[in-house]
C-alpha cells in the first residue's frame, strides 16, 4: 500500500459499523487482496482468500466485509447474524461492511431480493470455515484433537481442563488466515467446513435491533449525501426542456458572472453547471440561458392516450407463449366465458432525496462515494465510461434514500464522476426533485387481457393472461451506454435493451392455459424521462394485479368465496413436479384467512346504506421461492370515492428466518409501497414532456394513509418444517406484487364495482361508482 | 454575501454568506450538521425540518435572513447525551427502513408532542400528514410517536 493511498483513505470517511463491543477503529483495508493486475491502487478483492472475508482482531472481535449493499431492509445485521452463529461469536463482537469495491468480494451488491437468500449461503461457508481453521489451530496449541474442544463467544476451551483456553483474538488477531478457499465463482465460495444444522444456530432466529438505526435517528450516521472531502465543488444538471429536444447553443455569459460560478459542463445533450457553492450551483441551473430544438415529432403519447397506444402498436418482442392442454377447445365447450383488461400506469421510482454522488479525482484514480445498490457494476462500467482502467477506479457505498431500484442506474455517480474528471476537482452531484421526480427511471406501464372459461358448476377450465408492458429501453445496471447521461452525450447500444412483461407466479392447477408477454415501445427510445428499470419486482405488482383481480373475477362469476376458489385451484390434482411450492401456497393462503378472521361467502358482500361502505379481498403470488397471501380490507366512502385501507394481513413464507423483526418490517415497508402504488401513483405526460415533478404532481401514500392494523404472519409451509437444512428464501420485493389486487378485490367486495386500472384516486373510483349507481 | 449570525442547537455561528442562502445549505455545508436533508426543496416532504420558536420548520425554504430565533435540528434534541425520548421510541419500534426521511418525521413529531402531549390517531396522522416516507414506514412512525407520548406524559 503506498503512502499516497495511504493518505488517501484517512480523509475518505470509510464506513465501519460497530457496536456493542466498541469497534470502531478498524483499519480499512481488509488483507485479503488479489495480486495486482495492474498498477492502479484498486486491486479486485480474491474471494478465494478467507482474509477477504473475515478480520480477527486481538480484541477478539470479528469484521466481516460482505459485497452486499442494505437498502434499508436490515441485511447487515442478518449478515452478521449468519456469521457470528456459524464463527460461534456473539453477534456484539462483530462488525460488518459492506459494497465497497476495493475492500469488500464482489457478491453484486442488492437486488432482487436474493441477499440472505443467494448471497448468506458463502458467508456462512466462509464463517464455518474460519470457525474450524480457529479451532485446528487450537487444537494443535493444546495437542488434544478438535473434538476434545469447546468454542462460544469466539473463546475455544479444552472440554476436560477449562482453565485452558485461547480466544479467537489471541489464535489469530490482527494476522492473516492465509486458507485458501475454493468455488469458481463468488456464490460458490466454500471452505472444507459444513454450515450448521437450523438446530444449532442460537443467534439466527431472534432479533438483535438493527445497527444503523441509532445513527439514523440521531443524526450521526454519514450518509452518501453527506460526503465531503477539502476542494469538493458542486454540480447541478440542466436537462431538456422538452424529451427528446437537442441542445443547440449554450449562453455562458448568462451564469458567468454569477458568484460563486465555476464552469459549463456540456456533451451533446448533456448540460450543467458548476459552482463553489451549492446554493450557487442551483442558482447558476436556473439562470443558464440555452437553446433546445424541439423534436419534430411527438416523443410519446399523453398519459391519458397511452393504454390505446399501447394496445395498438405492434410488439417491439414478443415471447413464445407458454400452452399448457388446449386452451381454445376448452373456451369453445365453456358455459360460460369471462373477459377483462387491466392497466396500470408508469409509476417513478421517486426517492424521498434525488440522486446523488460525490467523485473525487485526486491523484489520478477516481473514487465515487454513492448510495449506489450495485457498487460493483457501478464501478466497471464507470471506469468504462471514463476510459479509465478498472484498477485506478472505486466505488464506495454509503447509505442512502433508497427507491428500490432506482440505483441501479446511478445517474448521479456517471455525471459527478464525468464532470470530476473534466475538471480536475472533487464534484458533488445533487439532483433537483423536478429532476427526480420527471426523469428518474420508471416501473414498466402495463396492460392485460385475460380471459376465462367456466363450466357449469364453477370450475375453472381455460385461464388466457397476455401481457404487454412498455418497457423497450430497459435500464439494468449502470451500462455505460444506457444510464441517463450516457445517452444524452449521444453514447448508445446499437439495439436498446428490451426489457419484458411478465406471467403471474401462482400455483393454480388449470387444466388449460395460455400466458402470453409482448413489449412494445413508445416513439422516442433514448433521452427519454419514460426510461424503465427495475422497480421493486420490476413487472411483478402490474402481472399480479391482472391476474389476482381476474381470479377474483372468475370467483365472483362462479358465486364462490374468493379464498375457497384459490384453494381448489391449488389442491386440484395435478401431474406437474411443484408439490413444494404448492403445499408452502396451500399452508400461506390458509393462514392468511385464518389470521384475519375471514368469513366465508362470495363477493361482492351486499352493499349497506351508510356512506362508508367496507369490504375484504385476498390476492396471492411467489417469487422465485418465496410465498405470499394478503387480505386487505377497506373502508370506501361512496361521496368522495375515498379509499382507505384499514386493516391488512400479510402470510409470509420465506424458509429460514434469520431476524423476524426484520423480516416483519420488510414485509410492512413493501405492502405499503404498493398500497402506495394502488392508491396514489402514476407518472402523468403530455406529448412533450413528464409533467409529474414534484410530490403534488406524483402523489405517495402519506400518514393519513397508513392502515390501522397490519398482521404479519410468518409461515413455514415446507412438508418438513423442522428440517436441518431448512432454506432461506428471500424476503422483500414478493410483499409488493399481490397487494394491488388484494386492495382491488377488497373494493369490489364493498361496492360490487370492479376497478381495472391502477392506481384507485378518489376521482376515479367515484367515477366508477357513480357510473355503477352506487 | 453578509455577516449572518445564527444560533442552533445552542452555539452562535457568525457566517459571511448571501442572506438568501436557505437554511438547509447552511447547516448542511457550513455546519456539518447531518440531519436535516434536502428532499425536494420546496417544503412538500419535510426530510429538511428544523424547529424554530417550537414551530416544525423547513429549512429548505426559509432564508437565512428570515431566522430570528435559534435553530434546533435532530442532533440538538437530546438532553446531556441522552437521546429525546422520540429517538428511544424510534429505536425501540425499529421505524426506520432506510431512514432518510426520518429526520422530518421525528422532528415534526416532537414539534407535535411539544404542543399536544397526548395526541389522538387523528390528530398524529393529521399532523405528520405533510411529512413523506418512501419507504411507508408510517404505520411505525405513528407508533413510536404513540410510544413517545406515553414515555414523556
Amino acid at each position: 500500500m503506498s503512502s499516497t493511498r495511504r493518505d488517501f483513505l484517512k480523509t475518505s470517511g470509510m464506513l465501519v459499523v460497530g457496536i456493542g463491543s466498541g469497534i470502531t477503529s478498524l483499519s480499512a483495508q481488509a488483507p485479503g487482496r488479489a495480486a495486482s493486475t495492474g498498477t492502479g491502487p484498486y486491486p479486485d478483492v480474491d474471494f478465494r482468500q478467507l482474509d477477504s472475508w473475515i478480520v480477527i482482531r486481538e480484541n477478539n472481535t470479528a469484521t466481516f466485509h460482505v459485497g452486499k449493499t442494505d437498502c434499508g431492509q436490515g441485511t447487515g445485521t442478518a449478515f452478521r447474524q449468519m456469521m457470528a452463529d456459524e464463527l460461534d461469536m456473539a453477534y456484539n463482537q462483530t462488525a460488518c461492511i459492506m459494497g465497497t469495491t476495493d475492500i469488500t468480494v464482489d457478491q453484486g451488491g442488492s437486488g432482487g431480493s436474493d441477499a440472505i437468500q443467494t448471497d448468506g449461503i458463502p458467508m456462512r461457508r466462509v464463517a464455518a470455515e474460519a470457525r474450524r481453521v480457529l479451532l485446528d489451530m487450537a487444537s494443535k496449541q493444546f495437542g488434544v484433537p478438535v473434538d476434545q474442544l469447546a468454542v462460544s463467544e469466539g473463546v475455544i476451551t479444552v472440554r476436560s481442563d477449562a482453565s485452558k483456553r485461547v480466544t479467537y483474538g489471541q489464535l489469530v488477531g490482527g494476522k492473516k488466515f492465509n486458507v485458501v478457499l475454493t468455488g469458481n465463482t463468488v456464490d460458490g465460495t466454500t471452505g472444507v467446513a459444513r454450515v450448521k444444522a437450523v438446530q444449532d444456530l442460537k443467534i439466527v432466529g431472534t432479533s438483535p435491533e438493527r445497527y444503523d438505526i441509532p445513527g439514523k435517528v440521531d443524526g450521526s450516521l454519514k450518509w452518501a449525501v453527506d460526503m465531503k472531502v477539502p476542494g469538493m465543488v458542486h454540480a447541478r444538471n440542466v436537462r431538456p426542456p422538452l424529451a427528446g429536444a437537442k441542445l443547440l447553443s449554450v449562453d455562458e455569459s448568462s451564469v458567468r458572472n454569477l458568484p460563486g460560478f465555476i464552469k459549463v459542463i456540456r456533451s451533446g445533450n448533456y448540460l450543467a453547471v458548476v459552482c463553489e457553492r451549492e446554493e450557487q450551483a442551483i442558482n447558476a441551473a436556473r439562470a443558464l440561458k440555452a437553446n433546445w430544438e424541439k423534436p419534430a415529432t411527438a416523443p410519446f403519447p399523453s398519459s391519458e392516450d397511452l393504454y390505446k397506444f399501447m394496445r395498438a402498436a405492434t410488439p417491439t418482442s414478443a415471447a413464445r407463449p407458454t400452452v399448457t392442454g388446449n386452451p381454445e377447445a376448452a373456451f369453445a365447450s365453456a358455459a360460460k366465458v369471462i373477459e377483462a383488461e387491466y392497466e396500470v400506469p408508469f409509476q417513478g421510482h421517486t426517492a424521498l432525496g434525488p440522486a446523488h454522488a460525490m467523485a473525487d479525482p485526486s491523484n489520478g484514480q477516481m473514487t465515487i462515494y454513492t448510495n449506489d445498490m450495485k457498487s460493483y457494476g457501478m464501478r466497471t462500467n464507470v471506469a468504462d465510461f471514463l476510459g479509465m482502467p478498472r484498477d485506478q477506479v472505486r466505488v464506495v457505498w454509503m447509505e442512502g434514500p433508497q427507491a428500490y431500484g432506482r440505483t441501479a442506474a446511478d445517474d448521479a455517480g456517471f455525471e459527478a464522476a464525468y464532470i470530476a474528471k473534466e475538471i480536475g476537482r472533487p464534484v458533488r452531484m445533487q439532483w433537483m426533485r423536478n429532476e427526480e421526480t420527471a426523469w428518474d427511471t420508471k416501473g414498466p406501464a402495463f396492460t392485460v387481457k385475460s380471459r376465462g372459461a367456466l363450466d357449469a358448476e364453477g370450475n375453472l377450465l381455460a385461464f388466457d393472461f397476455e401481457a404487454r408492458a412498455a418497457d423497450y429501453n430497459h435500464l439494468g445496471y449502470n451500462e455505460p451506454d444506457t444510464v441517463l447521461i450516457a445517452q444524452l452525450m449521444g453514447r448508445r447500444r446499437a439495439t436498446p435493451a428490451g426489457g419484458g412483461a411478465a406471467t403471474p407466479n401462482e400455483m393454480y392447477a388449470i387444466a388449460n392455459r395460455r400466458m402470453s408477454t409482448a413489449v412494445v415501445s413508445l416513439p422516442l427510445v433514448w433521452e427519454t424521462p419514460l426510461r424503465t428499470g427495475n422497480l421493486r419486482d420490476p413487472n411483478g405488482p402490474q402481472a399480479t394485479f391482472a391476474s389476482e383481480s381476474f381470479i377474483d373475477e372468475l370467483a365472483a362469476a362462479a358465486k364462490a368465496d374468493p379464498v375457497d376458489f384459490r384453494l381448489k385451484l391449488l389442491t386440484a390434482s395435478t401431474t406437474d413436479d411443484s408439490g413444494f411450492k404448492r403445499a408452502r401456497s396451500i399452508a400461506t393462503v390458509k393462514a392468511a384467512a385464518e389470521a384475519f378472521g375471514w368469513d366465508k361467502r362470495p363477493s361482492p358482500k351486499g352493499r349497506g346504506t351508510g356512506n362508508l361502505l367496507t369490504g375484504r379481498g385476498i390476492a396471492y403470488c411467489f417469487r422465485s421461492q418465496t410465498v405470499v397471501a394478503q387480505i386487505a380490507e377497506v373502508e370506501v366512502n361512496r361521496r368522495t370515492g375515498h379509499v382507505w385501507v384499514k386493516r391488512l394481513v400479510v402470510a409470509h413464507d420465506c424458509g429460514l428466518v434469520i431476524n423476524p423483526e426484520g423480516v416483519k418490517r420488510t414485509i410492512e415497508g413493501g405492502t405499503m409501497h404498493s398500497v402506495s402504488r394502488a392508491l396514489h401513483e402514476e407518472v402523468k405526460f403530455d406529448t412533450e414532456k413528464v409533467t409529474s415533478v414534484d410530490w403534488l404532481s406524483h402523489p405517495s401514500m402519506t400518514h393519513l394513509d397508513a392502515p390501522a392494523r397490519i398482521d404479519v404472519v410468518i409461515v413455514n409451509g415446507d412438508p418438513n418444517p423442522r428440517r436441518a437444512d431448512l432454506p432461506a428464501y428471500g424476503a422483500g420485493e414478493t410483499v409488493c406484487k399481490p397487494t394491488l389486487a388484494a386492495i382491488a378485490n377488497a373494493i369490489f367486495d364493498a361496492t360490487g364495482v370492479r376497478l381495472r386500472r391502477v392506481p384507485f384516486r378518489d376521482d376515479r373510483v367515484l367515477a366508477a361508482l357513480k357510473a355503477a349507481g352506487v | 454575501m453578509s455577516n449572518v449570525t445564527l444560533k442552533v442547537n445552542g452555539k452562535t455561528h457568525t457566517l459571511d454568506i448571501d442572506p438568501a442562502t436557505p437554511l438547509l445549505y447552511i447547516l448542511r455545508n457550513d455546519l456539518d450538521l447531518r440531519g436535516p436533508r434536502f428532499g425536494c426543496g420546496l417544503g412538500q416532504c419535510g426530510a429538511c425540518t428544523v424547529i424554530i420558536n417550537g414551530t416544525a420548520t423547513r429549512s429548505c425554504m426559509t432564508p437565512v435572513s428570515s431566522v430570528r430565533n435559534e435553530v434546533t435540528t435532530l442532533e440538538g434534541i437530546g438532553k446531556d447525551g441522552a437521546l429525546h425520548p422520540l429517538q428511544k421510541a424510534w429505536i425501540e419500534e425499529q421505524v426506520p427502513q432506510c431512514g432518510f426521511c426520518q429526520n422530518g418525521q421525528i422532528m415534526t413529531a416532537k414539534a407535535l408532542l411539544d404542543k399536544n402531549k397526548n395526541p389522538s390517531d387523528m390528530e398524529i396522522r393529521e399532523g405528520m400528514a405533510r411529512t413523506l416516507c418512501r419507504c411507508m414506514t408510517y404505520y411505525r412512525i405513528q407508533a413510536a410517536i404513540k410510544r413517545a407520548a406515553k414515555v414523556m406524559a
